[in-house]
């Protein structure tokens, strides 16, 4: 469905060119659930970043069910079915979580207005609600993530769906991750959550701007357990269960 | 008679879609063309100079439009209006101005409002103001709005300037008494070559008296704004001012928020802000299908909502 063939990316920092990927090869094939993973600063993010044409990049093509679209805008490419939620979403004075969703709505298929539920928000309480500063981090992240279940494009991008998010929530989003994706789309989540990495079809493992790996969890797990669990993680553990609100 | 384009002029300022509800005045070119008085509030014309008097009996519910249009070019007109909102009254006031300017002299309408609420009562005062033209003639709005709260009255005073008023020199001047609450919202915006000054002075003249000032302004173009809210506590009242501006292209935004507190019991915060549309936030709107205009537009009619 999805392709990024050769995709090398070069950003400017500072008036410097700095290289940010290498040769990705990822083919996503519609159907299945990807997760992308690896240590922080890696190249995670701008690997979907470059997907949705948020980056631009310095060489290599994005092909999307078969067609080129590396000069498609950012816009172009939502309308035709790839969207993506961001890991750190902006927010807006005034405009308010039902404007959001509508404008996901508005080059969308189909119309789901249950998203704020699904994800754990109640919509009287939210839907006239500002995205401004009076709203959580975790209430941002958790409209960010509904706005993308509102859309619902072909190909679904999850920017570290769980950051910023409580552990309750986080069974739910990932419940409403796994139960809203679809035969005909593709998705891909990018995190290091352990539960995560469980759902998906494959993880590809992203590391110094290229993709190290890629395959089932029993092949990739026992690589990234050293970065992905923490030390600490023994102590947070109560008959079994997280009791601690980790972020990893 | 009303002609179509001074019915679109009403809707634009005022949302009125035919005949107003409850009581109203309508200014045309200078003039007064059609009024409705009801019972516990009056609406009469003043004899010494341009404008009315608007007097709400006390207990009365309601709501008066007095909205002013300009059609004619190389016209200026000033009215004094004075409103009395009667004690425990609660009153929606939709006064506005809207100029369509078809030649190539300049517009003008200075309105000064001289507002009351009495003990307990409770006012909804909105003012839009809006202009267009054709042959490039000047739209000028120069509105001073002077409001007395008295103590346990509330007023919330919604002032909006829509696109097309070439120059503006707006003066609020409020005074709240004990237990008075002000809540009042600016919202601005410019484009091209055009000019908007707003200078608003609270004064909290005792306990309990409270003030919110929310001042959001977009300057696009070359246009220049400038703000000076000054909230001033003489009592243990309590207020805040917001400035938030969105500035674009080559325009220039001027804020000066000014709290002075005269009580030590007295609490003012200050809040301003001015900076462009965050890249961020365009890129989010794109990523759902929206141009980058589209977008621009989108968060422009959100945070002047």
């Amino acid at each position: 469905m999805l392709s990024l063939e050769n995709i090398n990316l070069e950003l400017e920092v500072e008036e410097r060119r700095v290289p940010i990927l290498h040769d990705i090869n990822l083919q996503l094939e519609a159907g299945k659930m990807y997760a992308l993973t690896g240590p922080n600063g890696s190249g995670k993010s701008s690997v979907a970043r470059v997907a949705m044409g948020i980056y631009k990049q310095t060489a290599g093509k994005v092909i999307y069910n078969g067609e080129e679209i590396s000069d498609w805008s950012i816009s172009e490419r939502a309308r035709r079915g790839i969207g993506y939620a961001f890991q750190h979403p902006p927010r807006f004075k005034g405009m308010l979580v039902k404007d959001m969703l509508e404008l996901a709505m508005k080059y969308a298929d189909s119309a789901n207005c249950q998203v704020l539920r699904d994800i754990g928000l109640c919509p009287d309480d939210y839907i006239e609600r500002a995205l401004d500063n009076s709203l959580s981090g975790g209430e941002i992240k958790r409209i960010e993530i509904a706005t993308l279940l509102a859309q619902d494009p072909k190909v679904r991008i999850f920017d570290e769906p769980e950051a910023g998010i409580d552990l309750w929530s986080f069974e739910q989003l990932i419940d409403v991750i796994g139960s809203s994706h679809r035969e005909d789309a593709t998705t891909v989540i990018i995190s290091h959550q352990e539960k995560i990495l469980n759902m998906v079809d494959e993880i590809v493992l992203i590391k110094d701007g290229t993709v190290s790996m890629r395959g089932d969890r029993k092949t990739i797990w026992p690589q990234i357990k050293e970065s992905a669990e923490c030390s600490c993680r023994n102590d947070c553990r109560l008959e079994g269960e997280i009791y601690a609100d980790c972020p990893r | 008679m009303l002609t179509a384009l001074d019915k679109r002029l009403l809707e634009e300022v005022a949302d009125l879609h035919g005949e107003p509800p409850g009581a109203f005045n309508i200014r045309k070119d200078g003039k007064g063309v059609e009024r409705r008085s009801l019972e516990g509030i009056e609406i009469k014309p003043k004899t010494d100079q341009p404008g009315i008097d608007v007097i709400v009996a006390p207990g009365k519910e309601g709501t008066v439009h007095i909205p002013v249009i300009m059609t004619e070019t190389d016209l200026s007109d000033l009215v004094y209006n004075k409103i009395d909102i009667g004690r425990e009254s609660d009153i929606t006031l939709v006064a506005g101005c809207g100029i369509h300017n078809p030649g190539s002299g300049k517009a003008q309408h200075d309105g000064v409002h001289e507002i009351i609420v009495r003990r307990g009562a409770r006012l909804i005062y909105t003012e839009k103001h809006f202009g267009e033209g054709e042959d490039g003639g000047k739209r000028v709005l120069n509105p001073k709005t002077v409001l007395v709260i008295e103590e346990g009255g509330y007023a919330e005073l919604e002032l909006v300037q829509i696109r097309g008023v070439d120059q503006t020199t707006r003066v609020t001047e409020v005074e709240v008494k004990a237990g008075g609450r002000l809540v009042m919202y600016e919202r601005l915006l410019t484009d091209k070559e055009q000019t908007a000054d707003s200078d608003v002075l609270v004064k909290l003249m005792a306990e309990e008296s409270t003030a919110r000032i929310v001042s959001r302004s977009v300057a696009q173009g070359s246009s220049k704004q400038s703000f000076n809210p000054r909230l001033l506590a003489y009592g243990p009242g309590r207020g805040h001012v917001e400035c938030d501006s969105i500035i674009m292209g080559q325009a220039t935004v001027r804020s000066v928020p000014e709290i002075w507190a005269k009580n030590a019991a007295a609490e003012l915060v200050h809040e301003a802000a001015i900076g462009k549309i965050a890249g961020e936030q365009l890129i989010k709107l794109m990523t759902l299908g929206l141009t980058e205009k589209d977008a621009e537009e989108a968060i422009i009619s959100g945070f002047l909502r």
